[in-house]
């Protein structure tokens, strides 16, 4: 019975509790909730996923109307991983906000923290799970909307800013992508993805189509902050709390991906964007740009959130490179990768939420030293470090590999070089952080930091682990990505 | 015991030994014994796969699928059964040697130097019995991970130079040149495992795969080819039993022992003598053996003049492999193990030196012979098996080499290994002749010292006596080398 519903329950779950918690007042009562909440995601993800292993995809007719005139929920491969992904990390990250928002977020604002929280969560998973165009933008919003009240949550004013900014860019990104909707709707007169697929199939040629895919790249292009439409990012990932940063970088870009994905298999099919338009092309060369852009800039940062931020700039565009490809190993490395990146980026800006909880700041100059407080936070840092490098029997080993593979097939050799030559800036920028906290002695006049205690490292340290785990029993993530990659091939024809 | 779980246990012993030593850090003389006990009984499985491997029983472990594709393979061939050997004997005499140099020292963070060596030789070991290219990656970049806490044990501003020069040098070439080749091989080959013959002709043409050896070459950075040799040096900054194991043996042979790999399993001799780069590389190596040599004369720290020795030694396994005939590709594998027992023996007694007389140059060593017989004792033997006197080992690799390059008419090679023999007398005979010849020195007069502590002299002892024992009782290792080059003994 319930089985059955777990596509409606994965949505309808965060989407009720985020007005409870305020209702309930209580900051203990709305973390103790959240969890719970979360955790009853993660499980009904798993399920999900279960289930489209087993079963292969399911359809989910919202309120029993027939699918293109209702709202049809859709599972595949694809999305339940997306979901896998995303309610993972709420379930990790969530335990860890008790301690880290009690001293970043204002005490009368911790409810609403943990409704916008799980608004958000509601919204990313409700962009994954809907099979219906338009259903697509108003999750987006639901999930734009609350990212900027959480970004502008951050204790420093310049949080503000940020926030604003990612307002303007991601409002944007969000109004380019619902007019690119608008025209299929104008075309075609349906917003079901699977009868948009099958009714734009005779007018593939036209310009009003093209035109539509052109602005749902573009918008979701900016969301998911392809050079060079990423400005918004590494403000808002460097100001928002620590929780949000770890939360975001883990999910939100990633959801972005998902969609670019969808829209450019599923919806318009494969010969569409990369045989018929210059996809390939258009995605590749932003996606090299960032990957060297990226990195480059972060070896110059003084703030280690700002470091990671642009780290992940250059990180997604290493999915975007791999998706470009358009073969089905490159789209599989860049999905695995998508997996791969959260596991780092959760457990890297986790790390940092310990640090900045026991120092109050996260600029590299202070953490001077503080390897030797703190040595478990710095040491899951580290771990997830490597991993960012690419490390073998780590997760980001096996994201290179299958990416260098995938060149490789296509006798990009020359692509393979640019790729390991951009891992080693990694290694620069992960080692400057490394050296300072190891080697240099503590500043004068900061006061000795003590460890961050167990309700932090312990998520620390699941996300720092899952590097490992999933570095060396890699059967879960690749056969998915691979599974998942199948599909979209097979789906666009 | 099945051979599958003796690689297993050689494998995991190190690491259940780094638990033990971390859980007993409290207690120093209970954590030296983990450290001890381990390392014996590392040694005993060893050996007992070397039994099996005798028996000609096959002895291979299929740990599980890193990649679908590709597993995390073990098999143990014959270069592999030399290098766990040679690592996990000197291991035992490298702990009793590291007791008598860390306490001596009074050296601080002594259980983080026991764990890290411990793991670093865990990941010697799996690097030696290695069946796939990608498993010897794993274990190749753990390697280099591990001892970095070694290399920057001091934790100062230069432990930091030397370390970011470490890391930067040997994770630099692994990711940027050794993945990428080791990448292309499989997309194209579709497989990495080692393969007598290779597995590269037929299928890579051999114009690329001229070009993939030079990747592959300066990928292995723990090479140390020239120009890429800086790291070594660079990690003399640690502590001597450093030096001593890793920087003699371990890393630094885990690299030529890739090269070799590499060229025998994964190009093929027959192969790589139809490659234009293969004499690059063998001019490569002739031109690092000999500038090594050059400028390790003109060093005056006894430990940065080892160094560039070691650059030059390791650089002679590269000539001799390159040389491409069987004779000298079982040199090349003799002279991993010769070099390994005379290189550690002169690390050894240079760590004595420090520990008795606070001594680091060559210049401050006049007369020291009488004052510490037993350690300049050692060091000359070592000293004379790096020129490759008799009854030192270093001959007979040597001998071998140059048998090798005649019988290919290898001109090229011969005069450098000729070339080079004189260099090495040229920077060791000196310090021979400054420690048992030249009077003590006034200032030496005023600070008087005797030799150094029992376990620092009695394992240098030992390691000397292995140098000498290796060329009267060559066999064993011999009959490994020529299996490894395809020859009956």
């Amino acid at each position: 019975m319930i089985a059955q519903h777990l596509p409606a329950l994965q949505i309808v779950l965060p989407l009720l509790a985020a007005p409870i918690v305020v209702l309930a007042g209580s900051a203990r009562f709305a973390w103790l909730f959240s969890v719970a909440v979360c955790w009853a995601a993660f499980a009904v993800s798993i399920g999900l996923l279960a289930q489209v292993m087993q079963g292969g995809e399911i359809s989910y007719l919202l309120g029993s109307w027939p699918a293109p005139w209702g709202i049809e929920l859709r599972v595949d491969l694809l999305n339940a991983f997306v979901l896998l992904l995303v309610t993972g990390t709420a379930a990790i990250v969530l335990p860890y906000a008790r301690r880290s928002v009690r001293i970043e977020i204002a005490p009368e604002q911790q409810g609403f923290f943990y409704c916008m929280l799980l608004l958000c969560l509601a919204g990313l998973l409700g962009i994954a799970i809907t099979g219906d165009a338009f259903n697509v933008f108003v999750f987006l919003e639901i999930s734009s909307l609350s990212t900027y009240a959480l970004v502008a949550m951050g204790r420093n004013r310049k949080a503000l800013t940020a926030a604003f900014q990612y307002l303007i860019m991601g409002t944007i990104g969000a109004t380019f992508f619902l007019i690119g909707v608008g025209l299929l709707y104008m075309m075609t007169g349906t917003l079901n993805m699977a009868d948009l697929a099958e009714r734009l199939q005779p007018l593939h040629g036209t310009r009003p189509v093209l035109a539509a895919y052109a602005f749902i790249v573009v918008g979701m292009a900016l969301k998911l902050a392809l050079f060079p439409l990423h400005l918004w990012l590494p403000n808002a990932y460097a100001y928002a709390p620590s929780v949000v940063t770890a939360f975001l970088a883990a999910t939100a870009t990633k959801v972005a991906i998902y969609v670019l994905l969808r829209f450019t298999f599923t919806v318009f099919g494969a010969d569409f964007a990369f045989a018929d338009q210059p996809m390939s092309l258009l995605l590749f060369v932003p996606a090299l740009l960032a990957i060297f852009a990226g990195s480059l800039v972060a070896i110059f940062q003084e703030n280690a959130k700002r470091l990671l931020a642009y780290s992940s700039v250059a990180q997604i565009g290493y999915m975007v490179l791999a998706i470009s490809l358009a073969t089905a190993a490159g789209l599989s490395a860049g999905i695995a990768h998508m997996f791969n990146h959260a596991l780092m980026k959760g457990a890297l800006f986790l790390a940092l939420g310990c640090v900045f909880y026991s120092i109050g700041s996260v600029a590299i100059r202070d953490m001077a030293g503080i390897a030797k407080e703190m040595p478990w936070t710095m040491a899951a840092f580290v771990m997830a470090g490597l991993s960012l490098i690419g490390v073998p029997l780590t997760a980001g080993f096996i994201s290179k590999w299958l990416l260098l593979q995938a060149a490789f097939e296509l006798g990009l050799w020359w692509l393979g070089l640019l790729i390991v030559a951009s891992s080693l800036l990694a290694i620069v920028y992960i080692w400057r952080v490394i050296e300072v906290a190891y080697f240099q002695p503590r500043p004068e006049g900061r006061v000795a930091a003590r460890e961050a205690p167990l309700s932090l490292l312990l998520p620390t340290w699941v996300f720092a682990l899952a590097n490992v785990y999933f570095g060396i029993e890699t059967s879960l993530p690749v056969t998915v990505a691979r599974g998942a990659a199948a599909a979209l091939f097979g789906a666009g024809g | 015991m099945s051979g599958a779980t003796l690689i297993l246990l050689a494998l995991a012993l190190p690491l259940v030994g780094a638990i033990g030593i971390a859980v007993t850090g409290r207690w120093e003389d209970l954590r030296e014994g983990v450290t001890l006990t381990t390392a014996g009984a590392l040694f005993l499985t060893v050996l007992a796969i070397w039994g099996q491997v005798s028996d000609g029983k096959e002895v291979a472990l299929t740990l599980l699928p890193l990649l679908p594709e590709v597993p995390l393979a073990f098999r143990v061939e014959p270069l592999g059964m030399i290098f766990a050997l040679v690592a996990s004997g000197l291991w035992i005499i490298n702990s009793i040697y590291s007791i008598g140099y860390m306490r001596g020292n009074k050296e601080h963070a002594q259980t983080r130097f026991y764990i890290c060596f411990a793991i670093s030789l865990a990941s010697t070991m799996g690097i030696a019995f290695a069946d796939n290219m990608l498993t010897l990656f794993v274990f190749y970049e753990a390697l280099s991970l591990a001892t970095y806490p070694l290399v920057t044990h001091h934790g100062d501003e230069e432990a930091k130079r030397g370390g970011r020069t470490y890391i930067g040098l040997l994770m630099g070439t692994s990711i940027g040149f050794l993945l990428f080749a080791v990448l292309y091989t499989y997309g194209e080959t579709g497989t990495l495992d080692f393969t007598p013959g290779g597995i590269m002709a037929g299928k890579i043409p051999e114009g690329v795969a001229a070009v993939l050896l030079v990747f592959y070459m300066y990928g292995i950075g723990k090479a140390a080819l020239m120009p890429l040799h800086r790291w070594l040096p660079g990690a003399m900054v640690a502590p001597t039993p450093v030096s001593a194991l890793l920087h003699a043996v371990a890393v630094v042979k885990a690299g030529v022992f890739s090269v070799v790999k590499v060229a025998v399993y994964i190009f093929g001799i027959d192969f790589l003598q139809t490659l234009p780069t293969s004499d690059l590389i063998l001019g490569i190596a002739g031109f690092t053996v000999i500038t090594a040599s050059l400028i390790a004369i003109r060093q005056d720290n006894l430990k940065r003049r080892l160094a560039y020795s070691t650059v030059s030694q390791l650089s002679y396994v590269v000539l001799a492999t390159f040389i491409l005939a069987p004779l000298s590709v079982m040199a090349a594998a003799l002279h991993i193990a010769a070099h390994a027992v005379a290189k550690i023996t002169l690390f050894f007694a240079a760590g004595s030196i420090y520990t008795a007389a606070h001594k680091t140059e060559v210049s401050q060593l006049d007369g020291i012979g009488r004052r510490m017989p037993w350690t300049m004792g050692a060091f000359a033997v070592g000293a004379l098996s790096m020129i490759g006197v008799p009854p030192a080992a270093g001959f007979l690799s040597k001998w071998y080499m140059l048998l090798g390059a005649h019988a290919a008419g290898q001109w090229f090679a011969l005069a450098v290994i000729i070339a080079s023999t004189l260099l090495n007398a040229a920077y060791f005979l000196p310090i021979l002749h400054a420690a048992f010849l030249k009077p003590l020195s006034s200032e030496a007069q005023a600070h008087p010292h005797g030799e150094a502590p029992l376990p620092i002299v009695v394992a240098l002892t030992m390691t000397a006596g292995l140098t000498v024992l290796l060329f009267f009782w060559s066999a064993p290792v011999v009959e490994l080398a020529s299996a490894l080059a395809g020859m009956k003994p």
